[in-house]
C-alpha cells in the first residue's frame, strides 16, 4: 500500500471578505490584487514544513497539483518548483505531480528538463502524472482548447521518448516540432519514472491510461460509481492484455483525524471551507461552467463519460451537458446565515455519508478507511488533508495522529487484504519490484 | 431558399440559394449559418449563395484547417464549383474576415466587397478588443451582438431553441479551431488588404460591442477604394436588427446585372 498525502496550497485569508466560509466564490471573478505577498510567504513556508512533517510521520508521498489563476491552489505555476525544493528537503518520499497540465505548454522539451532534473535530483523519487487540466488552465495560459487532447497525447510520446530515447533525435509533430532534442539529464528512474493519471470524467482518459499501463488515481466522489469506474479500469486492462492490480488503481479522499469525534467534526469541516477547490462537490464556491466547457475541450458523447461524472457538481464544474438539457445557472435568493450554515453543514454531512470525506479519531477512521480500501480495493491512496480552512496546527495535529496511530493500522489492512502499491508491483510489469529484470542503461 | 450541396477538396460543402440575377455570396457569422430576412431582402434583386463556411452546420469539417484563411481558400473552392466567374462577396463578422482573406486572393473575380462589423484587423490602441465570448454562455454572446436586447427576443425569442444553441456550441468550437490566438485578428491581412482595389463597402453598427468599430474604420482606411457606412442605434448583428437598411446599402452599392 502507498500512502501519499495531498493539499492545494490554498492562499488563506482569514477575515478577508472575499474569504468568508458564506460567501461563494465565483471561479474566475477574483482579482490577484487580493494578494498580500507577505501572507503568501508565510503560507508557502507553511506547507513546505508540513511537507517535512509528513515525511518524518510515515507518508510515503506527497503529492502536489496544478490550477491557474486561483487562490484554491497556488501551484498553479510554480508545482515543479515546490518538487524541485521537495527533492532537496526530504530525503524518502515521493513527489507525486497530478500533474502537469501537459497541452498548455508550447515548450514540453522544458517539461523534459526540469522533470528530469527534479527526478535525478531526488534520486528517482518523482512520480510524473499529467493531465489535460480544467478549462481555466487552457484559458490562463491561452492553450486553444478543440486540440487539448491531441496535444496532451503528443506532448506525452515526445516527453517519454525525450526520456528513454538517447539523442539527438528531431521531432516533427502536428503540434510540437524540435530541430534538436538532446537534453543534458537523463531520468534516474529507469526507464523513466512513473506516471500517474488523475480522472474523474471521461473514459478517454481511462482508455489511454490503460493502455499506457498507467495508474489512474480518482478524486473523492461516491464510493460505489468510484468502483464501477474501477471496473471499467479492470476491463480496459483487459483488452490491452493485462490484469489490472491494485497498484493500477489510485484513490484520493479528504480526511482528518483528531482527538475527539467532535473536534474532528468541527475542523474536519474546514476541508469545505474557505479556499476550497471550486470543481469538487461540497466547495464553497461554482466553478465558471463555460470556462469549464471551452469550446471542443469535452467530448460530445455521453457515451465517454464516466459513472462518477453524474455528480452534479462534477458536471455543473465541467459545463456538460450529459441528459441532453441545458443547465440552469439561475442564481437562488441570498439565504439568511441561519439557512447557510444550515446548508453548509447540510453538504459536509452528505459528504461524510458517501466517504468523501472521513474524520473522526483514529479508532473510527481506521473502521471507514478499511470499507473503503475493501470497497474499491486501492494500491495507492491519498490523504487529502490540511485543506481549504485549515489551520497549521491543525495540520500538524492531524498529521501526527494519522502517522503515529492510523497508517500503522492501514499497513496491516493492506497486508492483509493484498493491496500492494505502485511502488511494491510494478504496474508497467505487474512484477513484484525487486524481481524485476533491470532495464539496460544507455 | 434551395438547399445545396457542392463537393470541394472531399468535403462536403452545404449552401443555400435564392433569388436571381448578378451572383452574391453571402458568408456568416462566428455563431453559424441564418438564412434571415435580409438575406431575402438581397434576393429580391441578387442570385444569393449563402455558404455554410467548411466546418459550419452542415459543411463537413476540415480537419486541419488552422485559419479563416485556409477557409477562404476551400470556400473560393465551393464557389469555383458554382461556376461564378464574378460576383459580389458579402462577410458578416467572422464572415467578414473570410471574405477579405477571399478578396486577397481573388480580388479580379469579386465585382465588389461587402464588410458587415467584420474581424480580422487588431483594434488600435485604445479601441478596446474584439470580444471574447469562451469564459460566457452563448446566449449570453449573441445577445450581446444586439443593441437592442427586445430585437433579441423577437428574433430568436427569449429563450432560444435547443436547435439554435447546438448551432451556437458547434460553431464556437469551430470557430475556436481556426482563431485563438490571437483572437479573431490576422497580423498580416491589412497588408495584404492594400493591394485589393475592388468596390469595397464597409457597414458597421454604431453600438457594436464585439468588434469595435475602430476596425469598420482601419478597413476603410486600408482598403485602397473603400467606404465606411455606420448605422446608428444597432449592435454588431446589425444585419439582423436592420435588415432593410443593410440590405439597401449592400444591393445600392453595386449595380444590378441585367
Amino acid at each position: 500500500m502507498f500512502v501519499g498525502y495531498f493539499t492545494e496550497r490554498p492562499y488563506q485569508d482569514p477575515g478577508a471578505e472575499w474569504y468568508d466560509r458564506y460567501t461563494a466564490m465565483q471561479d474566475l471573478a477574483l482579482s490577484n490584487g487580493v494578494i498580500d505577498p507577505v501572507k503568501q510567504a508565510d503560507l508557502y513556508h507553511r506547507y513546505f514544513d508540513e511537507k517535512q512533517y509528513i515525511e518524518k510521520m510515515g507518508f510515503d508521498g506527497v503529492m502536489l497539483n496544478s490550477h491557474h489563476s486561483t487562490p484554491f491552489c497556488m501551484g498553479g505555476g510554480p508545482m515543479n518548483v515546490e518538487a524541485g525544493i521537495l527533492s532537496r528537503i526530504t530525503e524518502k518520499l515521493k513527489i507525486i505531480l497530478l500533474g502537469n497540465v501537459l497541452p498548455i505548454w508550447e515548450d514540453p522539451l522544458w517539461l523534459v528538463e526540469e522533470l528530469g532534473m527534479i527526478d535525478v535530483l531526488s534520486r528517482g523519487r518523482l512520480v510524473s502524472g499529467f493531465v489535460r487540466g480544467t478549462g481555466r488552465e487552457s484559458i490562463a495560459h491561452n492553450s486553444q482548447s478543440p486540440y487539448n487532447w491531441e496535444r496532451f497525447q503528443e506532448a506525452h510520446d515526445f516527453i517519454i521518448k525525450a526520456w528513454t530515447d538517447p539523442g539527438p533525435f528531431r521531432w516533427e509533430g502536428k503540434h510540437y516540432q524540435y530541430r534538436y532534442v538532446n537534453p543534458w539529464v537523463r531520468p534516474y528512474s529507469q526507464p523513466h519514472p512513473q506516471v500517474w493519471i488523475p480522472g474523474i470524467m471521461s473514459k478517454s482518459t481511462i482508455d489511454w491510461a490503460c493502455a499506457h499501463r498507467y495508474p489512474y488515481v480518482m478524486l473523492d466522489s461516491q464510493l460505489e460509481l468510484t468502483a464501477q469506474t474501477f471496473d471499467y479500469y479492470r476491463s480496459q486492462a483487459k483488452e490491452n492484455g493485462y490484469e489490472a492490480g491494485p497498484q493500477h488503481l489510485g484513490y484520493m479522499f479528504k480526511i482528518h483525524v483528531d482527538e475527539t469525534e467532535e473536534k474532528a467534526y468541527e475542523t474536519g469541516r474546514k476541508l469545505i471551507e474557505g479556499a476550497g477547490n471550486l470543481f469538487l462537490d461540497g466547495s464553497n464556491g461554482e466553478a465558471n461552467p463555460w470556462a469549464q466547457n471551452l469550446p471542443g475541450l469535452n467530448q460530445r458523447k455521453q457515451s465517454n463519460y464516466l459513472p462518477t461524472s453524474q455528480f452534479l457538481h462534477v458536471k455543473r464544474s465541467r459545463g456538460v451537458n450529459l441528459e441532453g438539457e441545458e443547465l440552469d445557472f439561475t442564481e437562488a435568493p441570498a439565504p439568511t446565515p441561519e439557512e447557510r450554515e444550515f446548508r453548509r453543514k447540510q453538504i459536509f454531512d452528505g459528504l461524510l455519508d458517501r466517504y468523501a470525506v472521513i474524520v473522526g479519531t483514529p479508532e473510527t477512521v481506521a473502521k471507514k478507511v478499511r470499507h473503503v480500501l475493501e470497497t474499491l480495493r486501492p494500491g495507492n491512496i491519498i490523504f487529502w488533508h490540511g485543506d481549504g480552512d485549515f489551520s497549521h496546527e491543525d495540520t500538524m495535529r492531524g498529521i501526527r495522529l494519522m502517522g503515529e496511530e492510523l497508517l500503522p493500522q492501514i499497513r496491516d489492512m493492506a497486508k492483509e487484504l493484498d493491496l500492494p502499491g505502485a511502488f511494491e508491483v510494478d504496474p508497467a510489469t505487474n512484477q513484484r519490484v525487486g524481481e524485476a529484470t533491470p532495464m539496460p542503461v544507455g | 431558399m434551395t438547399p445545396r450541396d457542392v463537393e470541394v477538396a472531399g468535403l462536403r460543402v452545404h449552401l443555400n440559394e435564392r433569388g436571381e440575377g448578378a451572383p452574391m455570396v453571402v458568408l456568416h457569422h462566428s455563431t453559424g449559418p441564418l438564412w434571415t430576412p435580409f438575406h431575402d431582402a438581397l434576393a429580391e434583386q441578387y442570385a444569393v449563395t449563402a455558404i455554410d463556411l467548411p466546418g459550419f452546420a452542415q459543411s463537413e469539417r476540415p480537419e486541419d484547417a488552422r485559419s479563416p484563411r485556409d477557409l477562404g481558400i476551400l470556400t473560393l473552392q465551393a464557389i469555383d464549383a458554382l461556376e461564378l466567374d464574378e460576383f459580389h462577396l458579402v462577410g458578416l463578422g467572422f464572415g467578414g474576415w473570410v471574405a477579405a482573406e477571399i478578396a486577397t486572393m481573388a480580388g479580379r473575380r469579386l465585382s465588389a466587397l461587402t464588410l458587415v462589423g467584420a474581424a480580422g484587423v487588431k483594434p488600435r490602441e485604445g479601441a478596446g478588443f474584439i470580444h471574447d465570448p469562451v469564459t460566457a454562455g452563448f446566449v449570453e454572446y449573441v445577445r450581446l451582438g444586439f443593441h437592442d436586447g427586445e430585437a433579441f427576443d423577437a428574433f430568436f425569442g427569449a429563450e432560444p431553441s435547443k436547435d439554435m444553441i447546438d448551432l451556437w456550441d458547434y460553431s464556437r468550437e469551430m470557430t475556436a479551431r481556426v482563431t485563438w490566438k490571437p483572437w479573431m485578428w490576422s497580423l498580416v491581412l491589412p497588408t495584404l488588404l492594400r493591394g485589393v482595389t475592388v468596390p469595397a463597402q464597409v457597414i458597421w453598427g454604431a453600438e457594436d460591442a464585439v468588434v469595435p468599430l475602430d476596425c469598420g474604420e482601419q478597413y476603410a482606411e486600408i482598403l485602397p477604394n473603400g467606404h465606411l457606412e455606420v448605422i446608428d442605434g444597432a449592435g454588431h448583428l446589425v444585419e439582423l436588427e436592420r435588415p432593410e437598411a443593410v440590405a439597401r446599402l449592400v444591393t445600392g452599392f453595386a449595380p444590378v446585372a441585367s
